[in-house]
Formats: structure tokens, C-alpha cells, sequence
């Protein structure tokens, strides 16, 4: 697994970890119930402090992606097909929101939104 | 339970006054304490430490408040003028410790001194700055402790041996029964590796918290006169007015729509003290 931490982009740390992690889960490079790093071991490897990575691991397991075994540590969650989809869903629903804010921006009509979205599927 | 903890500690030295100080340390993170030279942050440590007394207020140091040698014991310290005997070596220096600390690990002491390059045939006087800095810490972190106290411990040294020490105090916050009080002036040092910070100045706490929170909270703006104005008061932190434009450091959710880059602690310690004041 490789997770980048850029200091300088706007995002915060613990968000740029879970991202991470979420995207290995999610594709299966980390295979499900497979252990992950520890909290302290990814703080120290990253150099990033054990707050910033315990809100990573926190979320993630917040959101299902992981799971905690207390005095075990953490695993790869079982990869849950209507979560990914879920995810997706407010993917597609966010760039969608972005198109129409476009659209409303210099008054393109909504009829072409959906022109647009037949050609593609045509494609 | 906490590592460290005190509550409206006061210490008045001829002019200056440690006024009213409570700080948290969760057992199993780090503190970073910022502040300018003559904030008060070597009074603190000393205060820990039962080299001074408190003239009001608590201090509680893993759980106990009697200031026992058994607690001791259980805390390194490197003081930013790392006190040994001048005319001792490593070896010589191991052998005095075995004497003082219950728990003296003289393979621990040897395997760091090895590991930081540390001379171990001269003595104390003939070493290089770092090298004082890193036969310190090998002593700290060679007795066992549980709580790392490091004052200054990180300044006027070059930027590899002070990534030597970073990697060091990684390592012992492994643990998370380990935890660490480090101040400094230098906040890079600080930025990646704490947990919390506190800022101090003049002898209060301006800020302490989280430092992810405390990051997050605030944003650096540059903005005209007119966009200043339109800001509310009380969510600015400091401003450096210009010529052409005003540096603003402010609260992130205050912005009305103007936008911010992220903020870094020096820039935020900077803004808190020196731009400031002057606004208010």
C-alpha cells in the first residue's frame, strides 16, 4: 500500500490517510481481514502524529471500511458491495451538483445537461 | 489517565509571572509547548521537575503529586543545558548512573550512544553541542522512564542530528505507555510529531488543544482593506497590514466567503504575539 501525506495541499493529514486506506480496501490491495499497520507504527512511519492517525483509523471504521479487535489492532473490513456502491452514489451525486452549478453559472439550459449525458452514453 | 497535569499553577520570579498554567497530557501522546525565549516555558519544566515550587496550584506527573525519587524513576529529562559532570566519559558516565537510576539499562545507554555516533573516549567538556544533546538523551531514554521531558532539547542543533532525535522520540512513543513533554521555540520540530500543543506567552497559555484541531481552525488570508473590515473582530487572530494588502490569520469558519490557505504554528504563534496585540 502507498499513502502519499502532502504538508502543503489544503487537506488535512488524517483525511489524506483515510483516503488512503479507504482506496486500498476498496480495490483489494489490503485483502479483507487482513491486519493493518498499527496506529503508532503508521504515526511513526509517516511521521505524522498518533491523534492525526487514530482520527484516520477512527473514520475508517466509522464508515466500515475497517474493523478493531481490541489488543489486536485493526483489519480490512469485508468488502461490502452496497457500501461501494453507496460511496459512488455521492460521487456521482457531487460531480452532478458540480455540472448544474456550471450550467446555472452561464444559464445552459438543463435539457442540454441531458443531451449531453445521451451522447455519452452512446459512446 | 494522564502523564502530566496541572491546574492554575502560579510562580512569581522577581518580574516575571507564571501565571495560572493548567495543561493535560494524555498518557501515550506528546505536548508540544511553544513559546518565545523568557515565556516562562523552562519555569514550567522546573516547576515539574521539583526544582522549584509552586507558589500556587497542582502538579500531578503519572497519577502521583508528591515529587517522590521513586517518580524519578520514572521520567527523562534533557534540559536544554544538558547538565553531566564535565570530566566524564560515556563509560564513565554509565557507571554514575547505575548508582542513581533503579532501573539503569547500561546495553540501552551503549546500543543509543553507538546508534547517534556519539564518542564514547572523550570527555563531557570536549564534546560538540549535538553530541552533548545525544549523550543526554541516550541517558534519558536508557532508566526505563515513562515520561520524556525535553526542554529545548531540539534548539541550536543541525537540522540531521535533530531528524536523528525526531526518529529517537518516534521510537519511544511506540509505546503507548510513553509519553513526552517537549518544548521549543523551533515549531517545525514540533509540527508533525505532537499531539497537542500549548502556547505560552508571557508567562499564560494563549492557545492549547489538539493540534490537528487547532490547524484546521484557522486559516492565512491576504486581503484588501475593505474585505478586512468585513470581517468580524473577534474571529481574527492577527493582522500584518501592508501597503498593498493585509496578512491575515483568522478563524476558518468566519471567513464570509473570502478564502484561506492552511496555517502553519510558527505562522499562527507569530500572529498570536507579535500581529496580535496591536490589533486589540
Amino acid at each position: 500500500m502507498v499513502i502519499k501525506i502532502n504538508n502543503r495541499s489544503g487537506e488535512p493529514i488524517y483525511q489524506q490517510l483515510y483516503n488512503a486506506i479507504r482506496d486500498a480496501v476498496i480495490s483489494g490491495e489490503i485483502k479483507e481481514n487482513e491486519p493493518l499497520p498499527s496506529i503508532r507504527a503508521i504515526a511513526k512511519d509517516l511521521r505524522i502524529s498518533v491523534i492525526t492517525s487514530k482520527r484516520a483509523y477512527d473514520d475508517l471504521e466509522r464508515d466500515g471500511y475497517i474493523y478493531t479487535i481490541a489488543g489486536k489492532g485493526s483489519f480490512a473490513a469485508v468488502r461490502d458491495a452496497g457500501l461501494i456502491r453507496e460511496e459512488n452514489l455521492k460521487k456521482i451525486e457531487a460531480h452532478i451538483k458540480e455540472a448544474i452549478r456550471l450550467a446555472d453559472e452561464t444559464g445552459i439550459e438543463y435539457f442540454v445537461l441531458h443531451e449531453i449525458m445521451r451522447i455519452l452514453e452512446e459512446n | 489517565m494522564y502523564a502530566v497535569k496541572t491546574d492554575k499553577l502560579c510562580k512569581r520570579r522577581g518580574e516575571f509571572l507564571l501565571d495560572g498554567i493548567s495543561l493535560e497530557l494524555p498518557k501515550g501522546y506528546i505536548l508540544g509547548l511553544v513559546g518565545e525565549n523568557g515565556a516562562g516555558k523552562s519555569t514550567f519544566i522546573s516547576l515539574l521537575l521539583g526544582m522549584l515550587r509552586p507558589d500556587a496550584g497542582s502538579i500531578s506527573i503519572l497519577g502521583s503529586s508528591d515529587n517522590s525519587v521513586a517518580l524519578k524513576n520514572d521520567i527523562g529529562v534533557v534540559l536544554s543545558e544538558p547538565f553531566m559532570p564535565q570530566c566524564m566519559n560515556a563509560s564513565m558516565i554509565d557507571k554514575m548512573y547505575t548508582g542513581i537510576y533503579k532501573n539503569w539499562q547500561s546495553d540501552t545507554f551503549f546500543r543509543y550512544i553507538k546508534q547517534f555516533n556519539v564518542p564514547d573516549n572523550k570527555v563531557f567538556s570536549a564534546l560538540s553541542r549535538g553530541n552533548k544533546m545525544k549523550l543526554a538523551i541516550a541517558s534519558a531514554l536508557s532508566h526505563d522512564a515513562k515520561l520524556l521531558i525535553l526542554d529545548e532539547a531540539t534548539s541550536g542543533l543541525d537540522p540531521i542530528v535533530r531528524d536523528d532525535i525526531l526518529d529517537v522520540l518516534y521510537d519511544f512513543t511506540s509505546d503507548d505507555e510513553h509519553s513526552i513533554l517537549i518544548s521549543s521555540h523551533i515549531t517545525g520540530d514540533l509540527e508533525r510529531l505532537c499531539d497537542y500543543i500549548a502556547f505560552i506567552h508571557k508567562g499564560r497559555i494563549i492557545l492549547s488543544g489538539e493540534k490537528d484541531e487547532i490547524c484546521e481552525s484557522y486559516v492565512k488570508l491576504s486581503c484588501s482593506n475593505a474585505e478586512l473590515k468585513s470581517l468580524d473582530k473577534d474571529a481574527l487572530i492577527g493582522v500584518r497590514r501592508g501597503e498593498y494588502s493585509d496578512e491575515v490569520i483568522a478563524k476558518r469558519n468566519a471567513l464570509c466567503g473570502l478564502t484561506g490557505a492552511p496555517v502553519s504554528l510558527e505562522e499562527l504563534f507569530l500572529y498570536m504575539v507579535k500581529y496580535g496585540e496591536e490589533e486589540k
